[in-house]
Formats: structure tokens, sequence, C-alpha cells
């Protein structure tokens, strides 16, 4: 693998440092009319879809609507069928090995889990992408690896090992890795789920914080609406297949679409029904009764 | 009827999609050694937990296959008055046979298992994808070493366990029955061949390492990430191992000492 | 760091054990170390019939081993298979009319060249050929020999 020497470090607007290919165009991602099934279930059928640049955007669904297979798409890890799916004028499909590798060194994925190497401790996996990428001396990697852990507050926990870690602080120490080689963007695959109120809201103002101060741009894939809305620059709704509503917090908040209300209110019952599909409930019953016991 | 030789069809497929991604990925790996070649920090560190945490295991069964040897072809050559020739048989059983196949199905069931489990842990918990989204190839970096180790580890174990082996039967035959120390010795060494016998021996062990350390990390990054899958993944790559050993072991002994 | 230079130590262990181990069965257990026992000289001989003699069959004088087979051919122009040995220089006064002949260590154990010094003035020297020989014994011929003999007599 080719290693590139590292940008020069304290450049931290990467979007003034990044050659535009496509003038005059603020649009960092842009998904047309794309496609995508997994065996033969459809996850999309034409989703339309821009993420600006310098915003965090947030893209909500229930559970199962293939959120985290978009971000996939994007990082080009999976292929749509039909359809264009562009970063920073980039089409990822059609990108070779190295290019697509190279695009992947301008953005950053949070996963869920934070999927840190288990087997480095926090320092070794925040330092992990300098080393595999720059031929920087290990003085000058310590020096960012600490700038780094700052911003996230974690600079006291570099030695700890990640079984030692809390969920939210894996996460906080997987984005300190993830903005280690100053990304243009970063996606955050459901970074909120299942964490306790103080770390929600160390998690939620670090989103939003480090996406001003690094001039980054965030896409944000989540289901906790309140949370994400209080940060989002932009919201799209995505329901089976497609992208049913798009705009502010605000507008969203107001959309007309009784399916989108039940969504954001979480509301239990509405054009999601609180049922999943059976026969007549008393019929149901009866059937039983006259089935002889085994 | 239909259904069954449908689901046959199905599965017979479903094996050789496998056997090709088998395939492809071990190019793949391949293709990531000169990487590895680069870095000797990464092979150190899984040479040490491939060869090094597999060496104690070896030692004690090397030992006492050797010393299982030397009582059984003592009381076998003690009625044709030939128990002299107790070191040949000692040393040609180990250096043939037993050391690079009990070593293999050891190191199968020892390293292999945990090389498996390891790397399926990895995907199950997103590493290896997290490696892809931060540009680095998981298999040039994770398997490519692990790989490397294996291969390299494989016949130095055997090695100690031959040697471990004879010194083994050395000790019951000549310490414990009382076989002449010089005949041990020099039955041994007019009869084992370096060619023929020991670099054979040296030679279907770097095989057997090649084929468990591949099947391992294969089924490692093959594994369906859940804790279920990665569990299925071990026991295969430790029946599948043994399997390709003992298969192996034929075919190359077929062609080795065939004629 | 120090983690790091146990490993370092115990992989170097490692490595060296089973280079070791690999040095122990090339010169304790193999015949390596009687492949090049100090220098020899070659000779060769003619039989009509060298039975199951092999490349590194031993060869003996007195029952003690002094060299071994290097080579065995056949002669197609004298119908003869020619055997080459290498004895050790240590013994290099056999006279020129040292016989050889290929005797079976026990019944059916292997073969190999026996050597009879002869009462010559001149010694064998590296290149000589020795001329009186006698082939291998093969079972099935005198048992053979013995059944047609027997029959013969009986007559």
């Amino acid at each position: 693998m080719q290693r590139t020497p590292i940008r020069e470090p304290g450049t931290t607007d990467m979007d003034a440092a990044q050659p535009n290919t496509e003038t005059g165009d603020d649009i960092l991602v842009r998904i047309r009319d794309m496609h995508f099934s997994r065996g033969e279930r459809r996850i999309f059928d034409g989703v339309d879809l821009d993420i600006r640049r310098g915003k965090v955007t947030a893209i909500m669904g229930p559970s199962g609507t293939g959120k985290t297979t978009l971000l996939r798409l994007i990082g080009g890890q999976l292929a749509p069928d039909r359809g264009s799916v562009r970063v920073d004028g980039l089409e990822v499909p059609r990108l070779g090995r190295a290019e697509l590798y190279r695009l992947r060194r301008r953005m950053g994925m949070l996963f869920q889990s934070g999927a840190l190497l288990t087997d480095l401790n926090v320092f070794d996996n925040v330092a992990f992408p300098l080393r595999e990428h720059t031929d920087l001396p290990e003085a000058m990697i310590r020096d960012l690896v600490l700038i780094k852990l700052q911003a996230v507050g974690l600079r006291g926990a570099r030695d700890l090992s990640p079984a030692e870690l809390s969920g939210g602080m894996a996460r906080r120490v997987a984005m300190a890795r993830a903005i280690a080689l100053d990304p243009m963007m970063i996606m955050y695959d459901e970074p909120f789920t299942g964490q306790d109120p103080i770390s929600m809201g160390a998690l939620v103002t670090l989103i939003r914080r480090l996406n001003d101060a690094l001039g980054l741009t965030s896409i944000i894939v989540s289901h906790d609406v309140q949370e994400t809305a209080s940060i989002s620059d932009h919201v799209y709704v995505i329901s089976e297949g497609r992208v049913v509503a798009g705009g502010t917090p605000d507008e969203i908040e107001r959309s007309d679409s009784a399916w989108v209300q039940q969504f954001m209110r979480g509301l239990p019952d509405g054009p999601v029904p609180f049922h999943y599909p059976a026969p007549d409930y008393r019929q149901d019953l009866l059937d039983g009764a006259q089935e002889p016991r085994p | 009827m239909i259904d069954w030789l449908r689901s046959l069809g199905r599965d017979g497929i479903a094996v050789f999609e496998k056997i090709g991604r088998g395939n492809l990925f071990l190019l793949r790996t391949l293709a990531g050694l000169p990487e590895v070649l680069g870095r000797p920090r990464l092979l150190l560190a899984q040479l040490y937990s491939v060869g090094v945490l597999s060496l104690l295991i070896i030692l004690v069964s090397g030992l006492f296959v050797g010393m299982v040897l030397g009582l059984q072809g003592y009381n076998t050559l003690v009625q044709f008055k030939a128990e002299e020739s107790l070191g040949v048989v000692v040393s040609l059983s180990l250096v043939r046979e037993l050391g690079p196949v009990v070593t293999a199905l050891l190191f199968a069931g020892r390293a292999g298992s945990a090389l498996t489990a390891e790397i399926g842990l990895m995907k199950a918990t997103e590493q290896l994808s997290g490696m892809e989204m931060m540009a680095v190839d998981p298999i040039h970096r994770v398997v490519a070493p692990r790989f490397l180790a294996g291969v390299l580890s494989m016949p130095l174990l055997a090695a100690i366990f031959s040697a471990v082996g004879v010194y083994g039967g050395w000790f019951v035959g000549v310490g414990l029955l009382g076989v002449d120390d010089g005949a041990y010795w020099s039955q041994m060494q007019a009869k084992v061949d370096l060619y023929d016998d020991i670099w054979n021996g040296v030679i279907k062990s770097m095989v057997f390492g090649l084929v468990v350390t591949w099947i391992a990390v294969f089924e490692g990054y093959d594994a369906v990430p859940t804790s279920e899958g990665v569990g299925r993944a071990t026991t295969r790559t430790v029946v599948h191992g043994a399997l390709a050993v003992l298969g192996l072991d034929f075919i190359l002994t077929a062609l080795m000492f065939g004629d | 760091m120090r983690q790091n230079k146990t490993m370092e130590l115990m992989v170097g262990l490692f490595v060296a054990g089973g280079a070791a181990a690999l040095f122990v069965l090339a010169m304790q257990v193999s015949n390596l170390s009687q492949l090049n026992h100090g220098d020899t000289y070659r000779v060769s001989a003619q039989f009509e019939n060298v039975g199951g003699l092999k490349v590194r069959s031993p060869v003996k004088v007195s029952g003690v081993r002094v060299g071994r087979v290097s080579a065995i051919d056949y002669d197609i122009d004298r119908y003869q298979a020619v055997v080459e040995m290498q004895l050790e220089k240590k013994y290099d006064k056999f006279p020129e009319d040292t016989s050889a002949s290929i005797f079976t260590a026990g019944l059916l154990g292997e073969q190999y060249i026996a050597l009879e010094p002869g009462g010559a003035e001149d010694y064998l020297k590296d290149g000589s050929q020795i001329e009186i020989t006698q082939s291998a014994l093969v079972l099935e011929q005198l048992v053979g020999k013995f059944l047609f003999n027997k029959a013969a007599g009986s007559k």
C-alpha cells in the first residue's frame, strides 16, 4: 500500500484544502435514483439525496430500512444496482480500489459498536490510521493522538484497553480515530443507541462541535429523533426504500404527512400499525378453543 | 424428491462458491505478503501467538508420543531380537509421519481455532469493516501476517516435535528398557536419510502449515458475523483442517515414499 | 514496550529452538554426519548381479564399516553392473587384489559389500578397480538350482 505524507497538521478546514471538482457546488454527496437490493429484498427503490458541505445531515427512519446500508454505499463497501452515488464529484461505485481507498482516507465512519481494534489500547487505536497511512515520526503521532483525544475528552484514558471502556467512551474514542486523518466528512451509524442520558448528551454536543470546529461534513444515521434533530441542519426521513420527507428539522416537525408525524412523535399507532398483520383477534382465539389440546 | 435434488444442487453450488471464495482469498492474502515482510513487527506479534503459544503442547505431546513409540516399538522388536533397531523405528515414525501430522492436528486445534475465532470476532464486531473504511485492507493488515506466521511456524514446531520425540524414545528405550545407547543412535543414523526422510518430512509440514492456516484464516474471514457463526466457523476449522491434513498426508506419502 | 521485549525474546527463542531441532534431526538422527566423514577415495567394481544393493549401502571389511556405495550403474558394453564406492581415507592400505562380494545381513536383511583383502604389494587408490568380485546371491536362483539338482540326482 502506498503511503502518502499526511497533510499539514493544523489545517482543520479540509473543505478549503480539497479542490472542489464540481465547481460552484456545495453538495458533497449526491445520490440520484439509487436502487439496491439484497437477495430478493429491495432495500432502496430510487433514493435521491443531497448532503451539503459543512452541514450536519440526519438520515432517519425506522429500524431495518437500510440506513446503515446507505452509509456503506456512500463509503463504497457496497455497490448500488442502479443509479449514482457521487462523493466530492467522484462516482463511488466506479472507482478502482486505489482510488476508493484514497477517497476513504478523506472520510471517517463511526460504527455502532465503535469497532475499536480490541488488541490495541486507546492510544494505539487512535494512532492506527496515522501509522498505517503516514510515515510521521513517533513524537508527532503522539502529539496528534493527544490532540484528537483531548477533543473528545479522553486524553486521560489513553492507556485503557477497549474492553475497559463504556459504550459511550468507546464511541468517543472511535470519533477521535475517525478524525485522526482530518477527513472532510464523518458518517455516524446510530451514535446514540443504548446510551445513558449523560453520555448521549456528550455525544450529541461532540458531533456538532467537531463538525463546526473542524469544518467537517457530518452524516448521522439514527432513529433517536429528538437528539438527532436537535443538532441537524437538514433531515431526511427514509421509509420503505424511499425518501419520504426532507428539510430542516422544523419543516419535518411540521410535515403534514401522517406517517412522518407518527415517526417524529413516536406514536405507537398510526399509518404504521401497532399490530403485525394477523387474522381477526376474536376469530383467532375461538379457533384455538376448538382445536383439541395436545 | 425434486426438493431433495434441488437442495442437493443448492448445497453443491454453495460448496463450489466457497471453494472459489477461498481461492480468491488465498490470492489476495499472498498479494499482501510483501507488505508484511516490510513490517516485521506485525509478523513478530503473530509468530508469538501462533508459534510460541503452541510450543508447550507441542513439547509435551512430542515427548509422550516419542516415549510411547519407544515402549511399543521395544515390545514388538524384542520378539524378533531386533530391539537395537528401536532408534530406527522411533525416528522414522516421527520424522516421516507423526511429527508433521500430529503437529498439524494439534496446530489446527490450538492455533487454527484461535485464528478463526479471532478473525471471526473482528468481523462480528465490525473491526474489519472499520479498517476497510479507514482505507486499510484487512486482508493485508490482519490476515496476511497471521497466514505467514502459521506457514513459518509449522515446520519449526514439527521439527521440535520430532526432535523431542526421538529423545523421549531414547529415554524409554535406552534409559528404562536397556537398549544399547550406541546401537540406538548408530542404527538410526544408518537408516534415516537426510533428504528422503527428514527433508520430505519438512516439506510435509510446510504443506500442512499452509493448508491449515489457510483454512483457519479463511473460515474466520468468511464466518457469519454472529457468535453462533464464529463458533461454527471455529469447529469447521478444526474438522476441515484435520481432514485436510490426513488426506494430504496420504497423497504426499504416496508421492514421496511410494517407490 | 516491556511487554514487546519479552515477546521478541520468546519469538527469538522459538525460532532458535526450531532451527536447533532441525539441526539435531540432520546431525544426530540422520546420516548427514556420516556422509562427509573425512576424506574418501573412490574405487569401482563390476558385478554380474547386484541384487538388492542400493546407493548408500555400507561397505564392510571383517564386519567393520569402511565406506559406502556411492553409485550403481550398468555397463552396456560388458553387460555388467558397475558399483562405485567411497572408502574412507584412513583405510587406504587395501591390496590391489582385494575381492568384493555382495552379502546379505541376516537372511532377509539389507545387502552390503564385503571386501576381502588379498596379498598384493600395491594398494588400491583413488580410481582403482576391484577385479575379483562375487555377485549377490539371489534367493530364487538358489532355490531353483537346488530343485533342479534334486530332480537331476533322483533320476
